[in-house]
């Protein structure tokens, strides 16, 4: 195992640069992305290695950069697009959630869709209710694709290079807030299969699961519990689509208690999803009904404070998972 | 400073053949021979045949909601006559002309509207995508699909037919501006019928020319009349040149006309004159070119009438064979949705329940298997 630590960011760039190497198909696309080394500088280099052929400057067209990679990938290339915020994302619904997932269904087989779209998703940033969207509530509905969230620096290099080798559309959701995180990075190829959850901190009394960035506050939460005597055990789900439900009840089984932590709204999300396959599958083990945390029902807030309060932060999960324990 | 003109630009409008026989002997001399353009007319035959046929399977029951390409068929016809084999083409629904031409077996279409995603399962050898029925979203897949042939370092192009209707989508502003900018090889085809389903052309866009649209972009463009099979090979000839040699895009508008229902879920009759369809009943694509045909003499009406007897006889086979595929297994709609099938929608395929999750699936009867 590689000692080496470098930031979130750079992790992402490696990932893409090394498939890059590896596979002439594969370019990448999006807004800044080319000669300002992306919004968020995720594409560093990636320019003056690959050349403008395969690093390229769209114009601010999102429905057009995402349509046309998925003509490119229907021609059996793999195009990674960047949307600077999964929040613009909104303007290119039709090519990403009416054309890309159902590809292969509608064309009968005949055309796959091999795109990973990728870019900062969800609140924390400060940057207004338009541009703070968290879309896995809304996009992980979809069939025929797959969701990923890294929420370490390893993951996001590894899920990332799964995610460009994988023959189905990727969703892959970066926080921007974790970009600068460091952390143990392996070098050379490095490959975390989806639908394999990991269990970040063990624990007895209660199984805490979240996605991406929340995963943390749920270790914060595990850490102010343990001086109370309560024993969480932490769950990073990393994908969403698949999502690995068996390493979840397993865990259920084990602590009898389950409180999902996920920082899109409640109605309708992957926290209501994993909450209605644990009570399917976990009814007998439960203590408890599950207990979820999400985002205020709310647009996110711009105030600093209020947007602290509107995620699921630590506080919250603790609030949530005394009373899973019934302790007052 | 003194106010200067920034741009003078004008639209050229090509006819050769126009519905009152007169034909442009400079422009179209050895544009299509002879027997070609014979074969030409036998396929516009055949897919006005076939169109009416659908019309008759939808309103029997035997087929779903359907498209009605009359008198549209010279355009996507032209084209793909002028198209490479392996170019792309990038349909939306009123292209069948073209898609037989290219060799697409025109049960595929009759098995596409009654309902089965199989019919777009198409042989890759043909470069034909799944039909587009959204407004507009394939014409990105076109600039994507030749952009990707110009990474690879090939010679093929794409084109790509839309509606006068799509031209106000935002995916066609989008796909017209990267086209250009990035000197993609795509030939825009705009199919303008005159009606997005009963919106006219005057309520869509002030413009006098939808081609005018292109100019904006920095894009070639040019109107020919649609109903004109000799105007839309001149054009394209022109466009795939454009194209192939310099890697540029094209526009092209046909104009032409609708002479059917936007859809069979439509009635037509609701919001259009009698007089406007009548009119352009009189510039049908296929009476101009028997027309002229005969005048040449290398048609007259015992050929037509050997031809009808064939082409009855053709698409009553073609009918035959999409009734006669078996319908779709319910696995099937659970083996195209991911390379590989995940976990959880396999439990899904193997016991024929959605609600199961939570549940053994070897507790669960597997139920019989039910066909349509």
């Amino acid at each position: 195992m590689s000692e080496r630590i470098i930031e979130f960011r750079d992790a992402l760039r490696e990932a893409m640069s090394q498939e890059m190497r590896r596979d002439p198909r594969v370019f990448l696309l999006g807004e800044e992305v080319a000669e300002y080394d992306g919004a968020y500088k995720v594409s560093r280099g990636m320019l003056e290695e690959f050349g403008p052929r395969r690093i390229i400057d769209t114009p601010i067209s999102e429905s057009g950069f995402a349509g046309l990679a998925i003509g490119a990938a229907m021609l059996g290339l793999r195009p990674i697009v960047e949307f600077m915020s999964w929040s613009f994302s909104l303007v290119a619904a039709d090519p990403i959630l009416n054309n890309a997932p159902k590809m292969l269904y509608m064309s009968g087989g005949q055309f796959g869709c091999p795109i990973v779209i990728r870019g900062n998703d969800g609140a924390g940033g400060q940057l207004g209710s338009t541009h703070s969207w968290c879309v896995e509530g809304m996009f992980s509905n979809v069939p025929g694709l797959k969701m990923a969230i890294p929420a370490f620096p390893d993951d996001a290099k590894g899920m990332l290079a799964t995610a460009i080798r994988d023959d189905d559309p990727v969703f892959f959701l970066e926080s921007e807030r974790l970009l600068a995180m460091k952390g143990h990075v392996p070098e050379g190829d490095y490959y975390v299969p989806f639908g394999k959850a990991v269990v970040r901190r063990p624990g007895t009394d209660v199984t805490l699961v979240s996605f991406g960035r929340p995963v943390h506050f749920c270790l914060d939460a595990a850490e102010e519990l343990a001086k109370e005597g309560i024993s969480c055990e932490v769950i990073d789900g990393r994908t969403i689509r698949p999502l690995d439900i068996d390493t979840i009840v397993k865990s259920v089984k084990k602590t009898n208690g389950c409180v999902v932590v996920d920082q899109s709204w409640s109605f309708g999300s992957p926290g209501s999803e994993v909450a209605a396959q644990v009570h399917a599958h976990c009814f007998d083990d439960l203590d408890n009904h599950v207990m979820r945390v999400h985002s205020a029902d709310v647009p996110s807030p711009y105030a600093a404070n209020l947007e602290q309060e509107y995620l699921p932060n630590a506080r919250r999960i603790a609030e949530a998972v005394r009373s899973a324990l019934y302790v007052a | 400073m003194p106010i200067t003109n920034a741009l003078t630009t004008e639209i050229h409008r090509v006819s050769i053949l126009d519905e009152h026989g007169q034909f442009d002997a400079k422009l179209g001399e050895d544009l299509i021979p002879n027997n070609d353009l014979i074969k030409l007319y036998e396929e516009m035959s055949l897919c006005r045949k076939l169109d009416e046929i659908a019309f008759k399977l939808q309103r029997s029951g035997r087929m779903g909601t359907y498209p009605q390409n009359m008198g549209q068929e010279a355009n996507s016809l032209g084209a793909a006559y002028v198209l490479n084999q392996d170019d792309w083409l990038v349909t939306c629904y009123r292209e069948n002309c073209g898609l037989f031409h290219r060799g697409l077996p025109p049960e595929k279409i009759l098995l596409h509207w009654m309902g089965d995603e199989r019919g777009n399962n198409i042989d890759p050898k043909l470069c034909i995508t799944p039909i587009a029925v959204p407004i507009g979203t394939q014409m990105l897949h076109a600039t994507g699909l030749a952009w990707a042939s110009k990474y690879r370092g090939e010679k093929r192009i794409a084109c790509t037919f839309f509606g006068d209707g799509a031209t106000s989508e935002g995916d066609f502003h989008e796909a017209m501006n990267f086209a250009a900018n990035l000197d993609i090889p795509v030939v825009f085809f705009c199919q303008n019928n005159h009606w997005a389903i009963s919106v006219p052309g005057r309520i869509q866009c002030s413009a006098p020319t939808v081609a005018q649209r292109a100019i904006a972009y920095g894009m070639d463009t040019i109107q020919c009349d649609g109903n004109d099979i000799f105007a839309v090979v001149y054009c394209m000839r022109k466009a795939v040149e454009l194209a192939r040699e310099h890697g540029r895009p094209f526009f092209i508008e046909g104009v032409t006309y609708r002479l059917g229902d936007h859809t069979t879920a439509d009635d037509a009759r609701r919001y259009r004159d009698e007089e406007e369809v009548e009119l352009w009943r009189q510039r049908d694509p296929i009476i101009r070119v028997r027309n002229y045909m005969k005048q040449l003499g290398i048609w007259d009406d015992s050929k037509e009438a050997a031809l009808m007897e064939q082409v009855e006889a053709e698409t009553a086979a073609i009918v035959k064979r999409a009734e006669s595929i078996e319908a779709p297994d319910s696995d099937d709609f659970f083996n195209a949705m991911y390379a590989e099938i995940p976990p959880d929608l396999d439990l899904q395929r193997r016991t024929r329940r959605t609600s199961s999750i939570g549940q053994d699936p070897s507790q669960i009867e597997r139920p019989q298997t039910s066909s349509r």
